[in-house]
């Protein structure tokens, strides 16, 4: 009773100050999130499920101030893919500093835009995808943000779209506390790439619902930002027909905590879902993945590919469940969370979970952790290689089985290039 | 060349000696051999030559054309001209082998400052060198001796040597694990780098590969020092009687 209550006053402490949407499809949509909220309560370091990550600063009335990252005249990722961009500065969509929302082949619309209509299709999908992952589970900051997002992005695809689109966050202000909610439909054998990047806020929560319907692809790549202060939470929602393909790979470095939740229902039959994350932490910095993964379809293929790299204290943490219903036969499931740790002080913490109920599937999971492969490198550096250089390319090879979950070779190269830059101003 | 003096090494972490007193000149353009039995110590002392970890050197020397190679990390032995080719090749997932010796390389030549190779330049040389010694794209793309057969990984060295051009080479237990064809093509690699700015060190139990590569001076290494010191026919006398006379000689 003391705990339903302590819950209950915190809730009321993080809602105070918060405004929803009223009126609209959307009013009606944040009311129903709120009551399932209240219903849940916000989560405490006692829950099972935030063992190994406390939420009180994802939880706490007020956001903890975070400075902003100067990355001097680095240029910002994925600068090099043609893209078409959508920016928020500390949340607050940015016409200057985006492009015309048209695109062949996609329909894009700002959430707050849309809000105010009496109809709209993503009312068929926002909150529901989320709602419908509540459970076994509890996940009560997807539900906080479902009730309070003030934008984000609407988008539906009809075809192949003509280029990708790309959400910038720009993080200005240290005291930002910013949720955002997107929706991403894409229609059958449809196609879009979606990229992120960019710290946000001091405190970001956000929550992607996507509907992938048969025959359609869907990618996802994103970039944390840099920001070591921020914190944020973001969730996933996915849910596949038939024949469809789901990717996504975030790349995290730094980052005062970051809880990335992943949750994915392939429903039809012979989809494929794919899931990876490349973290490096350096220090203060924690980083928890949480993965679930619900086979329906039969013929389907899932991966989880998390790996983490990590110095100085730094804690990574991966929760991945695949759960393979009755009659998913044929499954595929694959999971690997591996750490590399690069000194005594840092931390690993996996909790891998196959949960089946077909008697025909295939399913792996493995988790390691381990420190740098000293005779490799002594090998490398007999045949000249700097020792830099050769812990470089050993922590890349660590890294490679994530990033080859990226499909675009241009995509890819930007990123190992962030990772190059990351393992060169952290040294050790 | 390489002038080895009195060199004492223990192992780091034990109390447990290793090499009592090596000493051991070799002048440039010259090939000597080293045997000796299992265990004698002949691994450890091309490991400390080229700077691995592990080992305390308590006593001695060991220069590189005058340099002082023991105080060098081995990234700088290696630039100074230094090559090991290990007994055991080292497997490092997830690095290409192309991707790699095209590092070593182009490390290599900045250290010494001198230009990069270009990418197209070092495709040419690495296809051309990789074919005399039979070893395919394939190997060429995948990870370092990830998945090589115990031949294939000792090609790759010499394919590695062949590219960094070192002149002081020290090849440990090369012919082990060849087929008498691959051991050919490797004493072929060798011999095409001789030169008279190149000395090797060849470490063997057999003979054998001293009938490809002649040595000019061989050395019997046992218990951490170097026995005896002769022409190419102590080889002969080790393959014909073993080591027995010849320890029995120094005791
Ligand atoms: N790291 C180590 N830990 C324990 N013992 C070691 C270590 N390195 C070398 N030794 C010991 O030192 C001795 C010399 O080993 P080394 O590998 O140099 O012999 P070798 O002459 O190369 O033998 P082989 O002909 O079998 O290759 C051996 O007794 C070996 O067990
Ligand atoms: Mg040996």
């Amino acid at each position: 009773m003391a705990l339903a209550a302590a819950k209950q006053d915190a809730l009321a402490a993080r809602l105070g100050g918060l405004a929803r949407h009223t009126g609209g499809w959307l009013g009606a949509a944040q009311a129903d999130a709120l009551a399932r909220l209240t219903a849940m309560g916000l989560p405490t370091k006692r829950d099972e499920y935030w063992r190994y990550s406390d939420p009180s600063s994802l939880t706490a009335a007020v956001a903890t101030p975070a400075a902003v990252f100067d990355a001097g005249d680095e240029s910002p990722v994925f600068d090099v893919i043609d893209r078409l961009k959508i920016v928020f500065v500390d949340g607050v969509f940015d016409a200057a500093l985006s492009d015309d929302l048209a695109l062949a082949g996609v329909e894009i619309e700002r959430l707050a835009d849309a809000a105010g209509a009496d109809i709209h299709w993503a009312q068929g999908l926002y909150g529901v995808l989320e709602t419908r992952g509540q459970s076994p589970v509890q996940r009560p900051l997807a539900a906080l943000n479902t009730a309070f997002a003030t934008d984000g992005v609407l988008i539906r695809v009809t075809g192949k779209a003509a280029k990708p689109v790309g959400i910038t966050y720009i993080h200005r202000d240290p005291t930002s506390d910013v949720m955002l909610h997107h929706c991403i439909k894409l229609e059958a054998g449809a196609e879009l790439t979606l990229t992120e990047n960019g710290p946000a806020a001091a405190r970001f929560t956000k929550v992607l619902e996507v509907e992938i319907a048969d025959g359609a692809r869907f990618h996802h790549i994103r970039a944390q930002g840099r920001d070591h202060e921020r914190r944020a939470a973001t969730h996933i929602f996915a849910r596949l027909g038939a024949e469809a393909l789901f990717k996504s790979f975030t790349l995290t470095a730094n980052g005062r905590l970051t809880r990335n939740e992943c949750v994915i229902e392939l429903v039809g039959d012979d989809s494929k879902a794919h899931v990876a994350g490349a973290a490096m932490g350096d220090g203060d910095f924690h980083h928890d993945d949480t993965v679930f993964i619900t086979h329906q379809g039969q013929r389907c293929e899932s991966r989880q590919v998390f790996k983490k790299v990590l110095k100085n204290g730094a804690v990574g943490v991966f929760q991945g469940k695949i759960l393979v219903k009755q009659g998913a036969q044929k499954t595929d499931g694959y999971q690997i969370s591996q750490s590399l740790l690069l000194d005594g002080d840092s931390q690993f913490l996996a909790k891998p979970e196959l949960e089946i109920y077909a008697d025909d599937v295939k399913c792996s999971h493995g988790s390691t952790s381990g420190a740098i492969d000293e005779t490799a490198l002594y090998y490398m550096r007999s045949r000249g290689v700097p020792l830099k250089a050769a812990q470089s390319l050993l922590v890349l090879a660590f890294l490679a089985e994530a990033i080859a979950e990226i499909e675009d070779e241009a995509i890819a190269d930007d990123i190992r290039d962030r990772l190059e830059g990351w393992l060169a101003r952290h040294e050790h | 060349m390489l002038e080895i003096k009195n060199l004492h090494v223990k192992l780091q972490e034990e109390d447990k000696v290793i090499l009592r007193g090596v000493d051991l000149k070799i002048g440039a353009g010259e090939v000597h051999a080293i045997m000796g039995p299992n265990g004698s110590g002949k691994s450890t002392l091309s490991y400390v030559l080229s700077g691995r970890d592990g080992y305390e050197v308590t006593d001695g020397s060991a220069t590189l054309d005058g340099q002082e190679l023991l105080e060098m990390e081995p990234e700088a032995r290696a630039a100074a001209g230094l090559f090991l080719a290990f007994q055991y090749p080292v497997e490092i997932p997830g690095v290409g082998n192309m991707t790699f010796l095209r590092t070593a390389v182009n490390a290599q030549r900045k250290a010494r400052g001198e230009e990069e190779m270009s990418a197209g330049d070092f495709l040419k040389v690495v296809r051309a060198k990789a074919k005399t010694l039979k070893i395919d794209a394939d190997m060429l793309k995948r990870p370092v001796n990830v998945g090589f057969s115990g031949g294939e990984k000792k090609r790759n060295e010499i394919l590695q040597m062949a590219m960094l051009e070192p002149k002081m080479c020290i090849l440990d237990e090369t012919d082990s694990g060849l087929d008498v064809d691959a051991m050919k093509l490797v004493s072929e690699g060798v011999n095409a780098l001789r030169d008279a700015g190149r000395s090797f060190l060849v470490i063997t139990h057999y003979q054998r590969l001293l009938d490809h590569i002649k040595p000019d001076v061989v050395h019997i290494m046992a218990a951490g020092r170097i026995i005896r010191t002769g022409g190419p026919e102590l080889a002969l006398e080790v393959e014909q009687n073993g080591y027995a006379d010849i320890l029995a000689e120094v005791v």
